[in-house]
């Protein structure tokens, strides 16, 4: 009898398989798109247009703690060092092309979704600019209002048409509609089922440890459309509820004695050390901020939902629905403390957390700290400081937890 | 004091104290006054309304109050913006617009609802896929959204009279400037790097009506001399401002010259005219489209390095001087791609990296005084 894999084996297969078919089809003369992680792959995935995803490419190379050669190789030539390190790594990967944390064929043209910043419409015009291929942008306006507005999602859904239009010049193929009902459909379904997994970590203990989220987080990057991506989702979804069933915490020889939740990307060149400092403290980042914005859920063949869904993502949103969805978080999760990453990398995400986490201790009352880091330049981060700033929060939280058992 | 002298004193003074001239005119006018940040506002919408349009461009504060919202990575402009909101500054002001161009500029209005309140706010989104036709209608919602805003604070409705009016005033101040700029390349002496730099910033918080027969009397006064003879160096400007002044002042004792400039804070503001079809919004969100080679607006061709290409041919100048705002993203991701093409070009650069306040220039003055050297010798 076959004995079926778990989604932990599944992942890596799918992953390699990945990157395996984006350069055998390079190879054999298709079109390689790169693209940004949260853009509407739904339309490559309807063309069957290849593509890689240069963010998780330059988490790859951080975690594999080999990003400061492509860094270097970037700043030599004139990009400052205070720029986004993704892009940095990603940029100096297209001059050196080689990487022991896997390779990955250059583009023939750029698909760039600014619902994560607006940093990507810059560094893929250098790409598009370097390279002389096409570039298709998603401009999708930052919401100041609660809600993305009816004007937006006009705004955004004549760029899906126009997107269109652009695929079908660039590849000389006609768009098939309905095969593109089938992928939103998936794609949704995908979307329904990480958010599924991710919320399983609500039990108490938690049968996730958090940290996988980060792992998984590569596929739903690029998975997201296809049914692979769907049937893995489905399963680790199964597990971790299972797990929950069986009062299974995330670790065998730990237990879980303080749930936190993580704010921005994680440091990929300091992963396990960021995590085994945690782990040492019994702390589980059960849930964070970042890996909800793949929870792209719409109704099949309605553009505007799509629009307004793409356009929804926490990042893109106004700085209230941030702490409103921290708050979220805290009583969803059962949260005891807040670790915000100051990302040197990601203005965007930093450069609200001050006034979020005023407003959600406000709030929740819950204690949280702050640590500097980068997502992928070494240099951006001092263990010794994070370790502090950790030791200062399971001080908080103990303190919280003593309150709160005399007040009991 | 010749005429001359005269103006380019009034300018300085403008400049110089930005709050004494937006009182003085909000006094002589009676109108009341609309804060800009960087860097397109519909300066024309505000102007219809019966208002002054003032632009905030930071300043020299000490920063107190608003490292408690931005962490010390954050561009100086919008660092000093906030400061002089929270310390405020700003409290003549009826409102603030601030449009999200950057991921610094989206970060500081969500900020501004909560360190400012009692100044309203205006956010806005320019598209950056503005060239398309859904593109111009989303930005044609923003304006019209922007003008509701701005007729619940006036208290009255803007007529399209008005906003007709408002942009030929506008088109007649590009014109004009433009003019100024052109003319004023050639009398590098009267008009040194600094001066210029100070004509073109009192326009900022001046009621245009005020500020254009002012610099068209400058532009024919300076066009009836003679050309100046110039020894030093002509330099082609680009960036998004060219402060602190004491970099000026730098450039001019070492008889540096603006040529021309791709500066945000100067050219990029007037050099393209509104369209001239369509209605009034239509006309300024097809300007807007039209508008090229700013950092601040997608441009997947990546034209600014020929801009400055062309921009130190048709003014023969010696090389360019690049103003690199420190923090801001979309400058430094410009950076290494005209670097390149300018360099291929062997046209000399001279890189100096600066914040609006600034502890210590000294190493950017040897930086000036060596580029000086370079082209001297």
């Amino acid at each position: 009898m076959k004995e079926s894999k778990t989604s932990k084996q599944l992942l890596q297969e799918l992953l390699n398989q990945h990157y395996e078919e984006a350069l055998e089809a390079k190879k054999s003369g298709e079109l390689v798109a790169w693209s940004t992680s949260i853009a509407p792959q739904e339309f490559l995935e309807t063309m069957d247009i290849k593509v890689v995803y240069p963010e998780n490419h330059a988490a790859a190379i951080g975690a594999r703690k080999c990003a400061q050669e492509f860094i270097d190789n970037s700043e030599a030539r004139g990009y400052s060092i205070d720029l986004c390190s993704y892009a940095r790594v990603n940029i100096g990967y297209m001059d050196i092309k080689e990487s022991v944390a896997g390779n990955i064929p250059m583009p023939d043209f750029i698909f760039c979704c600014n619902n994560i910043c607006n940093t990507v419409i810059k560094w893929y015009e250098n790409i598009a600019k370097e390279l002389h291929i096409p570039m298709i942008l998603f401009d999708l306006p930052f919401n100041h209002t609660y809600e993305v507005p009816d004007h937006s999602v006009k705004y955004i859904r004549g760029q899906f048409e126009n997107a269109i239009v652009q695929l079908e010049e660039i590849s000389g193929k006609k768009f098939d509609y309905d095969r593109f009902k089938e992928v939103m459909k998936i794609s949704s379904e995908t979307a329904k089922w990480w958010k599924q997994a991710s919320n399983e970590a609500a039990a108490r203990p938690s049968p996730l440890n958090g940290f996988d989220l980060f792992n998984y987080m590569a596929t739903i990057v690029c998975m997201r459309g296809k049914k692979e991506g769907l049937n893995l989702f489905k399963l680790w979804a199964e597990e971790l509820h299972d797990k929950a069933k069986r009062k299974e915490g995330p670790w065998k020889d730990a237990e879980e004695k303080y749930r936190v939740m993580w704010d921005g990307i994680a440091c990929w060149p300091y992963l396990s050390d960021t995590y085994k400092v945690l782990k040492k403290n019994g702390i589980n980042m059960v849930t964070s901020t970042y890996p909800d914005s793949w929870s792209i859920i719409y109704d099949s063949n309605d553009l505007d939902g799509m629009a307004r869904a793409y356009s929804s993502n926490y990042a893109n949103r106004n700085l209230e629905f941030g702490a409103d969805n921290i708050v979220k978080l805290v009583e969803d999760f059962s949260l005891d403390g807040i670790i915000f990453h100051s990302n040197r990398s990601c203005k965007l995400m930093d450069f609200r957390q001050y006034e979020v986490q005023r407003k959600v201790s406000r709030r929740t009352g819950i204690p949280s700290v702050i640590f500097d880091g980068d997502q992928t330049d070494p240099r951006a981060f001092s263990l010794a400081q994070y370790e502090t700033r950790i030791q200062a929060l399971v001080e908080m939280m103990e303190q919280k937890k003593k309150e709160r058992a005399n007040r009991e | 004091m010749n005429r001359i002298e005269e103006i380019i004193a009034i300018m300085e003074d403008v400049s110089r104290y930005p709050a004494k001239a937006i009182r003085e005119s909000m006094e002589e006018t009676g109108k009341e006054v609309i804060g800009c940040f960087p860097l397109y506002t519909p300066e024309e919408i505000v102007y219809a309304a019966g208002m002054i349009p003032v632009g905030l461009w930071g300043g020299q504060k000490e920063i107190k109050k608003a490292d408690k919202y931005l962490q010390s990575f954050c561009c100086s402009i919008m660092k000093e913006n906030m400061e002089h909101g929270m310390e405020g500054s700003y409290e003549f002001l009826s409102a603030i617009i601030i449009p999200a161009y950057c991921d610094t500029l989206k970060c500081v209005c969500e900020n501004w609802k909560a360190a400012v309140p009692d100044i309203p706010l205006i956010a806005m989104v320019y598209p950056q896929n503005r060239k398309i036709t859904a593109g111009v209608e989303y930005l044609v919602n923003e304006y019209k959204r922007v003008k509701d805003e701005l007729e619940k604070i006036s208290g009255k409705k803007i007529t399209e009279k008005e906003l007709e009016e408002s942009i030929d005033l506008y088109e007649e101040y590009r014109k004009t400037m433009s003019q100024f700029v052109a003319i004023a390349s050639k009398y590098p002496r009267t008009i040194d790097a600094k001066k210029r730099h100070s004509i073109i910033k009192a326009a900022y918080f001046t009621d245009k009506k005020w500020y254009i027969p002012l610099i068209k009397e400058l532009t024919t006064e300076l066009n009836m001399l003679p050309e100046e003879a110039f020894n030093g160096i002509k330099v082609i400007a680009t960036g998004i401002l060219a402060e602190p002044e004491v970099l000026l002042d730098t450039l001019v004792q070492n008889n540096i010259t603006f040529a021309a400039d791709d500066l945000a804070h100067e050219s990029r503001q007037f050099r393209t005219g509104v369209s001239n079809s369509g209605t009034p919004l239509e006309r300024l969100a097809l300007r807007i489209a039209g508008n090229q080679k700013c950092a601040l607006l997608y441009d997947e061709e990546k034209t600014r390095g020929q801009l400055l290409l062309d921009l130190v041919k048709e003014y023969k100048a010696d090389g360019v001087v690049v103003f690199m705002m420190k923090f801001c993203d979309p400058e430094e991701f410009d950076y290494p791609i005209y670097k390149k093409e300018l360099e291929a070009a062997k046209i000399p650069m001279l890189y100096l990296e600066i914040e609006q306040k600034m502890d210590s220039v000294e190493q950017i003055r040897t930086r000036i005084q060596s580029f000086k050297e370079m082209l001297t010798v």
